[in-house]
């Protein structure tokens, strides 16, 4: 099967929807012109002229622009630049786009898409490295994505795209150049649904987005000390696929979660939580979560580097546990 | 006076006279202990909705605030299920979900009222840029306070809506308050609508307590709008006669301060003394107005306290699509 980069495949997506719907326009900074700041745009601008709009800096206008215009009829996508200024339009994300459909009894729907390039890169800092993705787990009204492979990629943002809720799409910045296989046919990724990537008997692991690079790099140490993990690579954060988990859990009996965010209140807090009351009964270890340190992403080099999931470490602590 | 035809004049008084006589119930009611959760009156600021809605059509849209009974009213939704919504009734708009400050009506074009100030700004003008791009002769409007036009949703919208020639108009009702603040100790300027020439804005102000004024002003924004020309700012100077919620203590202000505004500038009262003394309605045509208001809003009144509370069942309805 060919193979592309993930940026390239978020790149079919958009066009192969975008005629497909003709209510389907972009807003964002950056996007027209430049192609977006990581090339997730390029060349759309061509196909598409004025449906691909460069906003001013302004991201509190560009998300509530997209709840307005999705209230009014319109499938707007909206380019967060980073992740991280999301933060600049909170209150149109969770008070807006989140609450909007409910609050008022069903009488609109508020189909679009956020756009959200998280995670770290090379010594960004503290403000364009984040992972937030669990912040929106505690929001109902929302759903969240957050792929880790070009096919998924690709299928998760078409499903978003024909999705009727507001979706927040999660693309790490270092997968973008990543290449993976994507067929040339048509194809979605539903939402809600997890893949279970590699089946194994003795562990669970369960990550999404860049996550899914630590968790094969663990699962991988843990075969060769004849340890057969079992991979979960959720997808999608809300709703997240608890039968799945669940079933996996049941049959492993161990759990280890793996993500780049910050551990604390992290994705990881959620599942483990619900594994705990559902299936407590059925594990023969604690539940492991990994994560990042309880602290801003630093600059300096070294300083990043310990910041970060380190595989080595991750394998040691789950051995300890057997 | 020619212009005003015996339709629109009753139009602009039977919107008036019903948002006057549906907040002063809900006043009651409320102060009654029957209606949850808390309420922001309209009363006295009826004159801007009225002139403004006028000119509008159910596909044009208006964002509005927490003080949106009267712009919902105006803008033409079913009594009985706004009043049932804010009693929290399943027969209400929302079905019991939103209440008071999250009424809406889509099938108006009513696009919400908004529980967080300068919340609308930027929902009117996304809903324009909708217009633009399917090619629709229709506007797009957002009724904020002077105490909005102090958040940044403000700026981001009034440039956004300028540098894209979106047709939206901005409508300030500029009532003196932002929640219990004098605007002028907190606002860097005395009218609001001086802004909009930061943002290459055209704009005007209005008695906001002269319907005529009101309909004629946004007649002009209207015309403008439509022409192409980008968005419109305009400021409509009224006073807000109740305090910021109901059971607002007042501390910051006078009763003799609201009580000179009321007796002096009260836009039912201006409306009906000059259509009496320029002979434009009869008291006989007023009268009929206000028995046919009365009549609306006593059904209103049965029809949302003889109707259902949500079912627990119904919790989790419309969260998702």
């Amino acid at each position: 099967m060919r193979q592309i980069t993930f940026s390239q495949a978020t790149l079919e997506a958009m066009a192969e929807e975008m005629r497909r719907d003709e209510n389907i326009f972009v807003m964002g900074e950056d996007i027209a012109r430049q192609g977006g700041v990581f090339g997730q745009f390029k060349g759309l601008s061509d196909e598409f002229g004025d449906r691909i709009m460069d906003t001013p800096i302004s991201e509190t206008a560009i998300i509530g622009a997209a709840v307005g215009a999705a209230m009014a009829g319109m499938r707007p996508v909206a380019d967060m630049h980073f992740a991280d200024f999301m933060g600049v339009a909170m209150d149109e994300l969770f008070n807006q786009m989140a609450k909007i459909r409910y609050m008022f009894g069903g009488q609109t729907t508020v189909p679009m898409i956020v756009r959200a390039p998280d995670g770290l890169s090379s010594c960004a800092a503290a403000q364009h490295s984040q992972s937030i993705e669990a912040w929106f787990m505690n929001i109902p009204g929302i759903k969240v994505v957050a792929p880790s492979n070009p096919a998924d990629a690709k299928g998760l943002l078409k499903s978003a795209l024909r999705d009727d809720n507001p979706v927040i799409y999660f693309e790490n910045k270092i997968l973008y150049r990543e290449k993976g296989e994507v067929s040339e046919e048509e194809f979605l990724v539903p939402i809600g649904k997890a893949n279970i990537v590699r089946e194994g008997t003795d562990i669970t692991i369960i990550s999404y987005s860049i996550g899914m690079k630590k968790a094969y790099e663990v699962a991988d140490k843990l075969e060769k000390q004849g340890i057969h993990a079992e991979i979960i690579d959720l997808r999608t954060l809300v709703p997240y696929d608890k039968e799945a988990i669940l079933k996996s859990v049941k049959k492993t009996h161990r759990l280890a979660i793996i993500h780049e965010a910050v551990k604390q209140g992290g994705a990881g807090s959620e599942i483990a939580a619900f594994v705990a009351e559902n299936a407590i009964e059925y594990l023969d270890a604690p539940i492991m979560r990994f994560g990042a340190p309880f602290v801003p992403v630093p600059f300096s080099p070294p300083l990043e580097k310990a910041y970060r999931l380190d595989s080595d470490k991750i394998v040691e602590e789950i051995l300890e546990k057997f | 006076m020619e212009r005003y035809n015996k339709d629109l004049l009753n139009t602009l008084y039977y919107k008036m006279y019903k948002i006057r006589r549906f907040e002063e119930n809900i006043e009651s009611f409320f102060l009654n202990g029957e209606i949850p959760g808390f309420v922001h009156l309209y009363i006295g600021e009826e004159a801007i909705a009225s002139g403004v809605c006028a000119s509008l059509t159910d596909k044009d849209y208006i964002a509005s605030t927490h003080r949106g009974h009267g712009h919902t009213i105006a803008k033409g939704a079913d009594l009985n299920k706004v009043m049932a919504e804010i009693f929290g009734k399943k027969t209400g708009f929302c079905k019991g979900k939103g209440g008071s400050m999250h009424i809406a009506d889509f099938s108006v074009g009513m696009l919400g009222a908004n529980g967080v100030v300068g919340g609308g700004f930027n929902l009117a003008v996304g809903a324009a840029l909708a217009i633009k791009k399917q090619k629709r002769d229709n506007v797009s409007v957002v009724f904020f306070g002077d105490g909005a036009s102090n958040r940044g949703t403000f700026h981001e919208a009034l440039n956004l809506a300028s540098v894209w020639k979106l047709p939206v108009v901005f409508v300030c009702e500029n009532n003196e308050w932002a929640s219990t603040t004098p605007y002028r100790t907190t606002t860097s300027v005395a009218d609001i609508s001086t802004r909009a020439a930061g943002y290459s804005m055209a704009s005007k102000i209005a008695d906001g307590n002269d319907v005529f004024d009101v309909y004629e002003s946004f007649k002009e924004a209207l015309d403008y709008v439509k022409a192409g020309n980008g968005p419109f700012f305009l400021e409509a100077k009224t006073y807000r006669i109740k305090g910021h919620y109901v059971g607002d203590p007042e501390l910051y202000r006078t009763k003799e301060e609201v009580q000179k505004v009321f007796d002096e500038n009260n836009p039912i009262d201006r409306f009906e003394e000059k259509v009496l003394i320029e002979g434009l309605m009869t008291e006989v045509e007023l009268e009929e107005i206000r028995i046919k208001v009365e009549n609306e809003i006593k059904e209103a009144i049965n029809f949302a306290l003889n109707s259902e509370f949500p079912d627990p069942s119904e919790l989790f309805d419309d969260l998702y699509v």
